[in-house]
């Protein structure tokens, strides 16, 4: 039973992660149409930026909480500034043009901020610095359940929270959810149907880097590689709960990382991705547009 | 002496080889009603499309002149948001109500060029934001209320029936305050009753000082409504003016009714 609960709880931190990276997925998705193949990479740009401002901060000798709100502001901020340049450099001019054309540019942008860092940070395993530290109180459940698997699972909570009701009630989220459903009309009511976007590219890039750092610490090292793994599981997680959906990006991302997680904990992990996939595979037979999306129905 | 609010001068639009619209003139006057008519194909939503930024127009000038005396805005090239910002907002042919949204949310979508408030205020709750937003809600009530929609405020869109939905897009494009309001055949489909309920709702809004332009088939509501008429035929103006004189044109006669045989 222990083990049950462990593996739950592992379960439920990388699904944290896959959910953060998936937001961004289906956020950008639901509004512009288009699959944001570089995603991935904001998030292991988030990361780095977290390591490098931690590892100065901590040479300076700041209290470990300052450092990990400091890192986190800053991979947040810098990622979302990636996130708004991708959009106006790589996608605002193919707006109109066919969706493949966005698409692979989209893969090109991917592949180009790999190398990038790749140049930049070499491709060795950086080690990462442990910024949440085991709290005396989860002491007697620390073979269960890890203080940053605690961190992790609150900090996705509250970022979840907080995007639904910047969603459902503020005048951004208004207008993000007009410009989804009907982009002509929206820009009519008068709508800066350019601003929103951007938007969504901010706020998702934002989350996406927090979950960077977050997992960062909890495995302990980066390279310019960890963005193209998680993007693809996060991808999957997105469409696994019905992509466009902001609560499908997160049960599909809870979903994938349970499967996960058993897998690897009563059949072996060598077998983690055979189960997680398997799984996408027969969700796409039997519900094709995903657990929570709705069907798409073709307007004549 | 009072300049038009609308004014439109040698408006064309070509789609690759086809001119879909040759040399319109068209004024609007502050207060009035005016009626945009002619046969299928005619030209005249390709017209507003024009008007309201969504197509770049060929040729030609389109100036909007605020009522309160403010400068003359050429529209030419102007993203439809800047249009609707500058005071001028539209309804649809084919209804396009933001579907998955409440009807006072959609209501709501309309205040969004009036209100300034963002991401910052919306965390921190600030009190200029939560000013902004009673505003809203409260302005958006008002204008549900003048449409008949006040009962429905909490329904989705999608679940209005046909004639309300019409009515919560003229909503939607009231909150935006323009000063000059666009209606895309807003009477379409629907029975004599609610057309009747419409023809005091337009009246209605144009008494509260808004222009209105409008392109209907329904020709005893335009004859009802309309100060003036223009009518289009294979994208070129046919005849323009009173609804007496308009009806009783020769030419109006032939596109609608075909040419006699003898003639």
């Amino acid at each position: 039973m222990e083990y049950f609960i462990e593996l739950f709880f592992s379960g439920l931190t990388r699904g944290s992660i896959y959910a953060l990276i998936a937001l961004g997925y289906t956020m950008v998705y639901g509004i512009i149409g288009l699959i944001n193949f570089a995603h991935g990479e904001i998030y292991m740009i988030g990361a780095f930026t977290s390591f490098i401002v931690a590892t100065v901060l901590s040479i300076y000798g700041f209290p470990l909480l300052s450092i990990v709100l400091l890192a986190g502001l800053a991979a947040a901020v810098w990622s979302a500034s990636y996130g708004f340049t991708i959009e106006r450099i790589a996608y605002r001019p193919l707006r109109q043009a066919p969706r493949l054309s966005a698409l692979i540019s989209a893969i090109g942008m991917s592949i180009f901020l790999q190398n990038y860092v790749l140049l930049a940070q070499t491709s060795d395993f950086q080690p990462f610095p442990e910024l949440i530290p085991d709290f005396d109180f989860m002491e007697p459940y620390a073979h269960v359940v890890g203080s940053s698997d605690i961190v992790i699972l609150l900090t996705t909570a509250v970022s979840m929270i907080a995007l639904t009701l910047l969603i459902k009630f503020s005048r951004v989220g208004k207008a993000m959810r007009a410009t989804s459903q009907d982009r002509t009309m929206a820009m009519l009511v008068g709508i800066n149907v350019n601003n929103v976007i951007s938007m969504t590219f901010i706020i998702g890039s934002a989350l996406a880097a927090i979950g960077g750092m977050l997992i960062a610490s909890h495995i302990g090292q980066i390279n310019f590689f960890i963005g193209f793994i998680a993007g693809i599981k996060a991808f999957t997680a997105a469409v696994l709960g019905g992509i466009g959906s902001i609560p499908g990006a997160v049960l599909g991302g809870f979903v994938l990382g349970l499967t996960e997680s058993f897998a690897t904990g009563y059949v072996s992990s060598d077998y983690e991705d055979v189960f997680a996939f398997s799984l996408l595979v027969l969700i796409l037979i039997f519900k094709p547009a995903g657990l929570l999306g709705r069907e798409e129905t073709q307007k004549v | 002496m009072s300049r038009p609010v609308l004014q439109v001068e040698g408006l064309s639009m070509d789609f690759g080889g086809i001119r879909a619209m040759c040399e319109l003139d068209l004024e609007v006057d502050q207060g009035q009603i005016v009626a945009l008519i002619g046969p299928n194909g005619a030209g005249k939503t390709t017209f507003f499309n024009c008007v309201t930024g969504i197509y770049n127009p060929t040729e030609g000038s389109i100036f909007l002149n605020p009522p309160d005396g403010g400068k003359a805005i050429r529209l030419n090239g102007l993203k439809p948001n800047q249009v609707t910002e500058k005071g001028m907002a539209r309804t649809f042919q084919n209804i396009r109500l933001f579907q998955k949204m409440t009807v006072l949310e959609n209501v709501m979508i309309g205040r969004h060029c009036r209100t300034r408030s963002y991401i910052a205020g919306a965390v921190f709750k600030t009190r200029a934001t939560r000013r902004e937003e009673r505003q809203t809600v409260e302005i958006s009530y008002q204008i549900l209320e003048k449409v008949g929609l006040a009962e429905v405020v909490n329904e989705l869109a999608e679940n209005l029936p046909y004639g309300a939905q019409r009515r919560l897009e003229i909503a939607r494009a009231l909150a935006t305050e323009p000063f000059l309001l666009l209606l895309d055949e807003p009477a379409a489909g629907m029975n004599p009753q609610e057309t009747q309920e419409l023809d005091d709702l337009i009246k209605r809004i144009r008494d509260e000082g808004h222009s209105i332009l409008l392109i209907e088939h329904d020709m005893k509501l335009v004859m009802s409504l309309s100060d003036k008429i223009y009518v289009v035929d294979y994208g070129k103006k046919i005849a323009e003016g009173s609804p007496q004189q308009v009806s009783s044109d020769p030419a109006v006669i032939k596109a609608y009714l075909g040419e006699d045989i003898d003639a």
